[in-house]
């Protein structure tokens, strides 16, 4: 979503517009623009047939399905309960409320190897929740729930993150003035939070989604990484890459980066679409 | 419905917000709360409204014990500062809110809440503005679209916090004429809460001044403005001028001043305050007097006079400027001051705060 929102928040914030700007551009080329457009060319390099073959093999198609199936897993989790964080955090007063505040980044600022390490420590079978959900009968580590947990974890601050704004700028007297026309908690919920807070949970649940996709490093030491069963897209790229595959690895990342570009245009129209109802409010 | 308060405490955290209030509202009254920033009018109106609780006091409804009562069960109208309105909702969704979130078994059929918010889009004068969101609407309107869902449900108690708050003083003044006829119309008791005198005496049967978390007084217009019931009071009220006289044999004496229009009254004698208005202070020129006149400012229609006491003190007085005195009343002059009406009060002793202490309420004839 920074990609589109830096140059026009930097036009109002920071004096000498062109110089601004022209920093901008030129950061947002070099990190951003060539190594997406090298990324390209090399997809086009292969022609048309030769990347279907490579993207439509049941290896790779397996890794999309079991990628695709993980982040909404994950997001699906991530959207409940970053919504429930958010709502703890902005609702009510507790010891210990701003350092669980401060946690709630800790997936943003942990290498991602290191969080899969510790997953995968904590979910086999002798780690302290693996000891107990294994004998259940409930693998985790090695299996699509673990893949998922590891997106879980690394992408629910960004719904926590997005909603947690909206609900501290609602206005209280709304839901007290829905209160005194009688609406049951429920129906407070639903009728009047909900709207408010829907366009930034959609975008931040598109946002989570998007990363998890794309995440590697914690799930590769969780998942196993068994073709056809617990191998992800990323993973099968870097593979690719190993092999000296440049065709079938960039062809793989060509379809991630698709999915990346179509989720973070949903997320900003979303948000376009937020601040405008918000706009309206006003 | 007829509202019956007794010993209300409330506090937050360290601060006392409510102290003890007694308040008995009679049905059909039209009733405004009047106070200071900060002396609990709002909290008063929530905990009327069920969105605050008391710590300690009984609030019955008709005979009901409303605290045992969820606020979505006391079918109140409340009109928030603000508004509040449901920015993702058109008007007309706004008004219609109270009736389609009733229970289903209660809830009439959508034919029913469509005629019944149109009745309410026409009696509200805003049938064009029915498909608007609240962002697309001025103040005035918001506020009439925010009495109208307040109205939709038919409370039979309409609690509304500073209704006019936020608009300016011509719309004010239609919509204080206009809330006066909706609650002519609808017959409900009605509170409001405001910190505009005027808007207190012109649209209530009854003011209640509070003032930190007490009622101060309770009473109509005219008693409220002649005969304060403590200095609390007079001063709210405009009583600025504060002057030190001695009370004997029920009549206030003062070097300097000119008490002869005051009436006498029951008080002990010994030291007393004086509470007066600036326009209820008339300064007479008179070498002799101990009082000078400081500075001089016109506003136009009055003129503002400062005056010193040879002792130090400050007073200050509103005379019309086409009086035919003004010409003499330059800067320099010495006068002595003739107070028309004013509010008499035991001098407050050392340490203690009298604002806080009830005061029997005095009774004064001015002689205007
Ligand atoms: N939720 C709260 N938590 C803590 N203190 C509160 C809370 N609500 C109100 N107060 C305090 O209670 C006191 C009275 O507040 P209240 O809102 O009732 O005043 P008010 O008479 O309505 O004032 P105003 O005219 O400014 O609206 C204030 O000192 C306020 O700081
Ligand atoms: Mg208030």
């Amino acid at each position: 979503m920074s990609v589109i929102a830096a140059p026009i928040r930097a036009k109002r914030v920071l004096p000498g517009f062109t110089l601004s700007l022209g920093t901008t551009l030129l950061y947002l080329t070099l990190i951003v623009l060539i190594p997406v457009a090298a990324l390209v060319l090399k997809g086009a390099e292969m022609g048309p047939e030769r990347f279907w073959r490579i993207v439509s093999s049941p290896r790779a198609v397996a890794a999309f399905q079991i990628t695709l199936a993980a982040a909404a897993i994950a997001t699906v989790f991530n959207a409940v309960y970053g919504v429930l964080m958010a709502w703890v955090l902005v609702r009510y007063e507790f010891p210990g409320k701003r350092l669980l505040d401060a946690l709630m980044d800790v997936p943003f600022a942990l290498p991602t190897a290191v969080a899969g390490l510790s997953l995968t420590a904590l979910f086999s079978a002798n780690g302290w929740f693996g000891a107990a959900l294994h004998p259940a009968g409930i693998p985790v580590v090695y299996t699509i729930w673990g893949i998922a947990l590891a997106m879980a974890f690394t992408s629910v601050p960004f719904v926590v993150r997005t909603v947690q704004p909206v609900l501290e700028d609602m206005d209280p007297a709304l839901e007290q003035a829905a209160i005194t026309l009688g609406a049951r908690p429920w129906a407070v919920f639903w009728r009047v939070v909900c709207p408010a807070i829907l366009p930034a949970w959609l975008a931040g649940c598109t946002t989570a989604f998007a990363r998890s996709l794309g995440e590697f490093g914690a799930i590769v030491f969780i998942a196993g990484n068994l073709p056809f069963q617990t191998e992800i897209a990323a993973l099968l790229a870097y593979i690719r890459l190993e092999e000296f595959d440049y065709n079938g690895a960039s062809a793989i990342a060509l379809v991630l980066l698709g999915f990346a570009l179509v989720l973070l245009l949903t997320s900003n129209l979303l948000q376009f679409w937020a601040a405008r109802a918000r706009e309206g409010a006003r | 419905m007829a509202i019956s308060i007794s010993g209300l405490r409330k506090r937050f955290g360290q601060t006392d917000v409510l102290r003890g209030l007694e308040l008995e509202i009679t049905k059909g009254e039209l009733v405004a709360l009047l106070g200071p920033s900060g002396s609990g009018k709002t909290t008063l109106l929530k905990i009327i409204a069920g969105l605050e609780w008391p710590d300690t006091g009984r609030l019955e409804v008709d005979g009901e014990n409303w605290l045992e009562l969820a606020a979505q069960d006391r079918r109140i109208g409340f009109v928030f500062q603000h508004y509040a309105l449901f920015p993702h909702m058109s008007v007309r969704d706004n008004l219609a809110f109270g009736l389609t979130v009733r229970p289903r078994a209660q809830r009439p059929g959508k034919a029913v809440i469509a005629a019944k918010v149109q009745e309410l889009l026409h009696f509200l004068q805003i049938t064009h503005l029915a498909d608007r969101f609240p962002g697309q609407l001025s103040g005035g309107q918001r506020q009439r679209v925010a009495l109208g869902r307040a109205l939709a449900i038919e409370p039979k108690l309409l609690l509304l916090d500073e209704p006019f708050g936020a608009l300016d003083a011509a719309i004010r003044r239609d919509l204080r004429r206009w809330l006066r006829g909706v609650h002519e119309a609808t017959g409900s008791t009605t509170i409001f809460v405001t910190h505009d005198q005027e808007e207190a005496f012109e649209l209530a049967d009854r003011v209640v001044v509070m003032g930190e978390g007490r009622i101060e007084q309770i009473g109509h217009a005219d008693t409220i403005h002649d005969h304060p019931a403590s200095p609390f009071v007079a001063r709210f009220m405009g009583a600025t001028v504060e002057l030190p006289v001695t009370l004997q044999a029920g009549r206030p004496e003062a070097a300097g001043l000119d008490l002869q229009a005051l009436a006498r009254r029951a008080l002990p004698d010994g030291p007393a305050t004086l509470f007066v208005r600036p326009e209820d202070i008339r300064p007479v020129p008179d070498s002799a007097a101990p009082w000078r006149i400081e500075s001089r400012m016109s506003n136009g229609a009055h003129l503002r006079l400062v005056l010193r006491h040879a002792t130090g003190a400050e007073a200050e007085a509103d005379i019309p400027r086409r009086a035919v005195q003004a010409e003499a009343l330059a800067p320099g002059a010495s006068v002595r001051l003739r107070v028309e009406a004013g509010a008499i009060f035991p001098a407050e002793r050392q340490g203690t705060a009298a604002t806080t202490v009830s005061q029997p309420i005095l009774k004064l004839e001015s002689s205007k």
